[in-house]
């Protein structure tokens, strides 16, 4: 079974591009129904299925997440 | 060990650069300055001192590569003429802006355009009151000698980093071309120092230095205006240079700079013989322009002749110094026609005594 | 639960120290922000943060000295490789990079690449084409393709009246002096680090003094194509990759 992860995002400098969520490949990301203060949507985590492999942290271009994943 | 030699004006200029302690020249071939990177090439400084010589591809290259060595704290030069200066223009604002120091020399050609390669004063605004976009000023020193050319190198630099601000010696063909006595300075040691405003690699703890001439806030941009502005009232007060030269009894003025100034003292001396007294008035700094013994010769003389060897530049400092209080007029020869002596006391006369 | 795994010990992914924390100015999903970033990860990997400087363009990343945390200097328009060559003649031993868009590296500044890298210079240049001037509103660019609209090219770049787009970095292959030449993307992960493997080689070239690395990242200009960021990677694969087919152009022999 795959490792679990965990993807923590910076919501405020989130600036809703959603490039993350094309990269996820567990669909794991959704876009918010609420805006950050710069008015965005900003990504938010639906479900547990993250594996940790980082790939939305690696596309995003504003580097808004961290990501971890169990040893 | 000072040392006395005979050199063109250019190869002297080059071996004071290498002497100076310069870290890095950067040029381009043009008449009547390829002396100076020839000079340098053959040599060979790296091996001497470790000072870096590049052609590069342009003049506006060039210009940049001294923005970027000039912005790593080193003493860095480029010299070209007229053409070429204008070309380095876009740099010169850039490094005004970024608060850099460098020498860029210009031995002047006559223009506009592709003009001429024989000597020329018709520089004088482009270099004094700016030259590129912005409010902003160069220090100008324009030697009248092969001695002062050498001389100025070394001051340049020490003024160029004092104030973090361009020097540019202001010469031309005659200059840059005779040949006469000069003496040497010792060589220096080239610098090796952090300076706090260069980039030379982020200091851990600190913030990264950025060099940039771009304040997109206009209460930014205006506050490095007024820091500039300041600067330049400080230059004002502290950098500026003349030579007066039998003025104390003197009726009238001759006013002429760099080798223009040679010529008319000659027709000084032709004016003295006849019975005229007549005295030399030389800048030698002409940003920042020697405003005070205007005002103070002004009222003591009846007139004031500026010799150039441009259609008049200078002579609207010289009427800006004097403010009116005696006539100011002048002679000049251009294209590249360097006026006779003779030609100047007769001007003198017909404009200044007689007119 | 899953937060539970938010500790120190099982952190894969973070921003690296060498990106500053400011926001950064670019549009939402433009390229620029992750190709800074592949850049500062390769600069914190190899410890090289305290002997890099950087230089900066004019175009959208004029700003880029806000957010690499090394030492950084604005070049004028097209100049920055001249500038580079500047620093780097001055401190062989430092890393020196520029970061140039399509305008300023392949139409004001194209004599200025073209020398550096035909002198061989020992810098990295890291050169954005998104195929338009985004800074200044969408105007056509020297690599605009051809029929693609712009702002100065509204019924489609003509290249019979408006010029061809310009494949420098080919040219810039074919020059002695140019050590590594290729082209990536950062718009996917698999590219992002692929394109982030290339720039590691090209600053470990620099420490071997090889000659100018040139590395090309096509990328997105969402705003200026008028389109969402996600469909603008699309557009970018459909249209630019064709044009301009990702890979290695220059290899070390």
């Amino acid at each position: 079974m795959a490792k679990r992860g965990v993807v923590v995002i910076d919501i405020e400098k989130c600036k809703g591009c959603e490039v993350c969520l094309a990269a996820c490949p567990n669909q794991v990301l959704a876009m918010s129904q609420e805006v950050n203060t710069k008015g965005y949507h900003y990504s938010v985590k639906i479900n547990s299925n993250c594996v940790g492999c980082a790939s939305c942290a690696v596309v995003c271009p504003d580097a808004v997440i961290t990501v971890y994943r169990e040893k | 060990m000072k040392e006395l030699r005979l050199m063109k004006g250019n190869e002297a200029l080059a071996e004071a650069a290498i002497r100076a302690g310069t870290d890095a020249y950067f040029g381009y071939p043009i008449t009547p300055q390829s002396e100076i990177i020839e000079y340098l090439m053959h040599e060979n400084p790296y091996e001497r001192t470790g000072m870096v010589v590049l052609q590069a591809e342009s003049e506006v290259a060039a210009i940049n590569m001294v923005y970027g060595a000039a912005a790593c704290g080193k003493r860095t030069m480029t010299s070209s003429s007229s053409p070429g200066i204008s070309l380095k223009q876009e740099g010169l604002s850039y490094i005004a802006g970024a608060e850099l120091p460098c020498i860029v020399v210009n031995i002047v050609r006559g223009g506009p355009g592709l003009g001429t390669i024989q000597p020329s004063q018709s520089d004088y605004f482009q270099a004094v009151k700016g030259g590129g976009h912005g409010d902003y000023k160069l220090i100008v020193l324009a030697p009248a000698t092969v001695q002062e050319t050498v001389d100025f190198v070394k001051l340049g630099y020490e003024l160029a980093f004092k104030y973090r601000n361009t020097v540019m010696i202001l010469s031309d063909g005659i200059i840059g071309q005779m040949m006469e006595k000069v003496e040497l300075f010792e060589q220096m040691p080239r610098e090796n120092k952090d300076y706090e405003w260069a980039t030379v690699g982020k200091k851990p703890g600190k913030d990264s230095v950025i060099v940039t001439s771009l304040y997109l806030k206009s209460e930014d941009q205006e506050k490095l205006n007024f820091r500039l502005q300041a600067k330049y009232r400080e230059i004002e007060k502290a950098e500026v240079r003349f030579e007066t030269i039998m003025t104390e009894d003197a009726e009238y003025l001759f006013t002429a700079f760099g080798s223009c100034a040679r010529i008319t003292r000659k027709a000084m001396e032709m004016a003295r013989a006849k019975g005229i007294k007549v005295g030399l008035v030389r800048p030698i700094s002409l940003y920042p322009f020697p405003v005070k013994i205007f005002e103070e010769l002004a009222p003591k003389v009846k007139g004031i002749l500026t010799v150039e060897m441009n259609a008049g530049q200078m002579v609207e400092d010289v009427r800006l110094a004097v403010n009116g209080k005696t006539k100011v007029e002048h002679y000049g020869r251009f294209g590249g026609i360097i006026p006779s002596p003779e030609e100047i006391l007769n001007a003198l006369e017909q404009k200044i005594i007689g007119g | 639960m899953s937060e539970n795994l938010i500790k120190p010990e099982n952190l894969v992914y973070k921003k690296t120290n060498v990106l500053t924390d400011k926001v950064m100015h670019y549009c939402p999903g433009c390229g620029h922000g992750t190709a800074h970033r592949m850049l500062a990860e390769v600069i914190d990997e190899l410890g090289i943060q305290e002997q890099t400087i950087g230089v900066a363009p004019v175009g959208c990343s004029v700003l880029a000295y806000y957010y690499f945390d090394v030492d950084m200097q604005e070049a004028a328009h097209g100049r920055a490789t001249a500038v580079a060559t500047g620093i780097k003649r001055v401190f062989p031993e430092k890393y020196v990079f520029t970061y140039q868009g399509d305008g300023d590296l392949a139409a004001i500044g194209t004599a200025e690449t073209i020398h550096a890298c035909n002198r061989g210079e020992n810098i990295l240049i890291v050169f954005i084409n998104n195929g338009i001037y985004g800074m200044t509103g969408g105007q056509m660019a020297p690599t605009t393709l051809p029929g693609m609209k712009s702002s100065t090219s509204p019924r489609g770049r003509d290249v019979a009246t408006m010029g061809n787009p310009l494949k420098i970095t080919e040219i810039i292959a074919t020059l002695p002096g140019s050590y590594y030449v290729t082209r990536q993307s950062v718009h996917t992960p698999g590219n992002a680090r692929k394109a982030k493997r290339a720039l590691k080689k090209a600053m470990e070239y620099q420490k071997e003094n090889k000659g100018t690395c040139l590395v090309e990242i096509v990328s997105n200009c969402p705003s200026g194509w008028k389109m969402t960021p996600v469909e603008s990677n699309k557009w970018m694969e459909e249209n630019m990759f064709p044009f301009y087919p990702l890979g290695d152009i220059k290899v070390p022999q």
